[in-house]
């Protein structure tokens, strides 16, 4: 018997608003939700955490707009203003900063499990692609907002950042000029991202998280292939959510402890997370920003831009002809593609033959790749770094070997190239982070 | 457990699920106060230094003020109306209507103060006369100084 037919039951204000707002449909959509239960499920907890963390990040900034205004002669005043004169302020301004962070790490790490455990398998491709879509958008919003409190370390990080496009040949100065506003980062650079962060990115997030959970809702959770299921499926409502809001608990014992701990020695070495992320300079307004200042002495980006920052600075000026930004920008284009391609690719791993458009984009790819290490190599050893050449011929060979045994794969098999080539993205970017928190 | 139960239990200590489900209670409780109690002092504003000035000089010397018109100034946070009267007096107002307060500006037809937002009316010595304003504008006090080393006079509105 469902929950809608004992609608006559009830109070008499439960039944007025049944009525009228259909509150036991909902009731039974969440009450048949199921999430399997298998080794693997502790995964399971990550995009919760995210979304908990999401909320915050709106809660807070919201509260952080009642304040703040845009402006180069006014955003670091009010940002000062809030963290000294409001009350409670420098706990807003800490959580919306800090927050933001430990969203990146616990996206990176939902969007990891996703794809290490497969989860992306038909039919759930277009929740990779609106996840993926998410997690740019998200990228998005801490370049956009890192540049607000107009300190002198957005103000540098902010011109570096919008001075990358101009390496794309053609369209390279109108897009640095579209993102800026003008030909320098100015008063109209804050105005625009402040318009971005508040406005258009909340919006298109919006749009983009209510598919990616009316997907996780209408697929379910997926279960990863070979993974035996150790007993019935548990409830969503109440047993996973209650589970659920222990990750979310934890979340915010975790932001709290940040917030109030790290930023002072000695705690601050405890943490492990203060060697990812340094939170007291998350925390500290710093010097206003002058654009007639000299760029102050190490100063490096958010570390989830860091694996950028350390490869950019690491290319040649000159690779095979072209310049060294381009190389670089477009392999990162060509990657972040890839990503979003990967369901489409790894057709295997649903138990689909390869399609045209999976072997076409595949061999494309792998040719880009062979190309890069091709140029790689060519640039490192022109340059005598032996080191960075040997480097150039492995990938080759490594992208050559992986050709060959995908070859041999039996149609419809799961490839076990795409683990394989996740796990060398994660070294790089993780290797990349740690030079440059190092550096 | 339906609602027939319930009613059996009545009175009985409760059971370990009821314990429990008190408990989440009581934690998701405390963590709402815990948000709201942060979020509420955050939303008050902080206090603004309110303007001490009890006097203040204006941007303009008396002579510039023509009989029969006015001129609106800034004292501390709130606007002044100075004006001079047809027969040459001066006077000064706070320009706050005491209706809503919009601020007010002098009528010369008139020769009367008037608000243009509801249409209220304050005769030259600052009376609500006609409209909605249920109370005369407040007063402030006019000094004349003669001006160091130039010519004309300063005004000097200070606080009644």
């Amino acid at each position: 018997m469902t929950s809608s037919s004992r609608g006559p039951e009830g109070s008499p204000l439960r039944r007025f608003l049944d009525e009228r707002l259909g509150l036991s449909a909902l009731r039974d959509l969440i009450g048949h939700k199921q999430v399997p239960v298998h080794r693997h499920s502790f995964w399971y907890y990550w995009g919760g955490m995210a979304l908990f963390l999401f909320l915050v990040q709106v809660a807070t900034g919201i509260l952080l707009l009642l304040y703040y205004r845009p402006g180069p002669t006014e955003a670091w005043e009010s940002v000062q203003f809030i963290v000294t004169r409001v009350r409670w302020g420098w706990l807003v301004r800490s959580l919306h900063s800090i927050s933001a962070n430990l969203l990146m790490l616990v996206v990176l790490v939902h969007l990891g499990s996703v794809f290490f455990l497969r989860a992306y398998r038909r039919p759930r491709e277009l929740t990779w692609v609106t996840g993926l879509g998410l997690f740019f958008l998200f990228i998005t919003f801490g370049f956009s907002g890192y540049l607000l409190p107009w300190n002198e370390l957005a103000f540098f990080a902010t011109s570096v950042g919008t001075e990358i496009p101009r390496a794309i040949p053609v369209v390279g100065d109108f897009l640095v000029r579209l993102v800026r506003g003008g030909p320098e980062v100015t008063g109209a650079t804050l105005s625009r991202f402040y318009g971005l962060h508040v406005a258009i990115l909340p919006a298109l997030t919006t749009v983009a998280l209510g598919i990616h959970l009316a997907l996780v809702q209408k697929h379910g959770m997926s279960v990863p292939g070979g993974v035996r299921e150790k007993g019935p499926p548990m409830p969503f409502l109440p047993n996973f959510l209650l589970r659920d809001l222990i990750g979310w608990f934890a979340a915010l014992a975790v932001l709290i402890t940040i917030i109030v701990l790290a930023p002072t020695a000695p705690f601050g070495a405890l943490f492990p997370f203060d060697a990812l992320f340094d939170p007291k300079h998350l925390l500290e307004l710093g010097e206003k920003a002058d654009p007639f200042a000299s760029a102050p002495v190490g100063i490096k980006p958010e570390w989830y831009f860091l694996f950028m920052f350390e490869t950019l600075k690491a290319l040649p000026a000159d690779v095979a002809g072209l310049e060294g930004e381009l190389v670089g920008v477009l392999a990162f284009g060509v990657g972040a593609l890839a990503l979003f391609l990967v369901p489409f690719l790894d057709r295997g791993a649903s138990g689909l033959p390869p399609s045209r458009f999976s072997r076409l984009a595949g061999g494309a790819l792998a040719l880009f790749g062979l190309a890069m290490c091709a140029l790689a190599t060519w640039s490192m050893a022109h340059a005598g770094r032996w080191l960075g050449a040997a480097a150039g011929v492995a990938g080759a060979a490594w992208i050559l070997g992986a050709l060959l045994l995908e070859c041999r794969r039996p149609p419809g098999s799961a490839s076990r190239l795409v683990p394989a080539f996740g796990w060398l993205v994660v070294a790089f970017l993780v290797g990349m982070t740690v030079v440059g928190r190092l550096s | 457990m339906t609602e027939s139960d319930k009613e059996d239990r009545r009175g009985s200590p409760p059971t370990r699920r009821e314990f429990v489900d008190g408990l989440l209670t009581c934690a998701l409780g405390a963590t709402a106060i815990a948000v709201a109690f942060p979020v509420a002092g955050y939303i008050v504003p902080p206090d603004a230094p309110e303007s001490q000035d009890a006097s203040v000089v204006l941007p303009f010397a008396a002579e510039e003020l023509l009989p029969n018109s006015g001129r609106v100034f800034r004292f501390g946070n709130e606007p002044g109306l100075v004006l001079r009267t047809p027969a040459g007096e001066l006077r000064a107002f706070s320009a706050r209507c005491t209706h809503l307060s919009c601020t007010v500006q002098y009528a010369p037809e008139q020769s009367r103060v008037s608000c243009a937002c509801h249409g209220g009316w304050f005769d030259l010595s600052g009376r609500n006369v006609a409209g909605p304003p249920p109370r005369p504008l407040p007063a402030f006090v006019v000094n004349l100084r003669r001006r160091a080393g130039g010519e004309g006079h300063d005004i000097v509105v200070s606080r009644a």
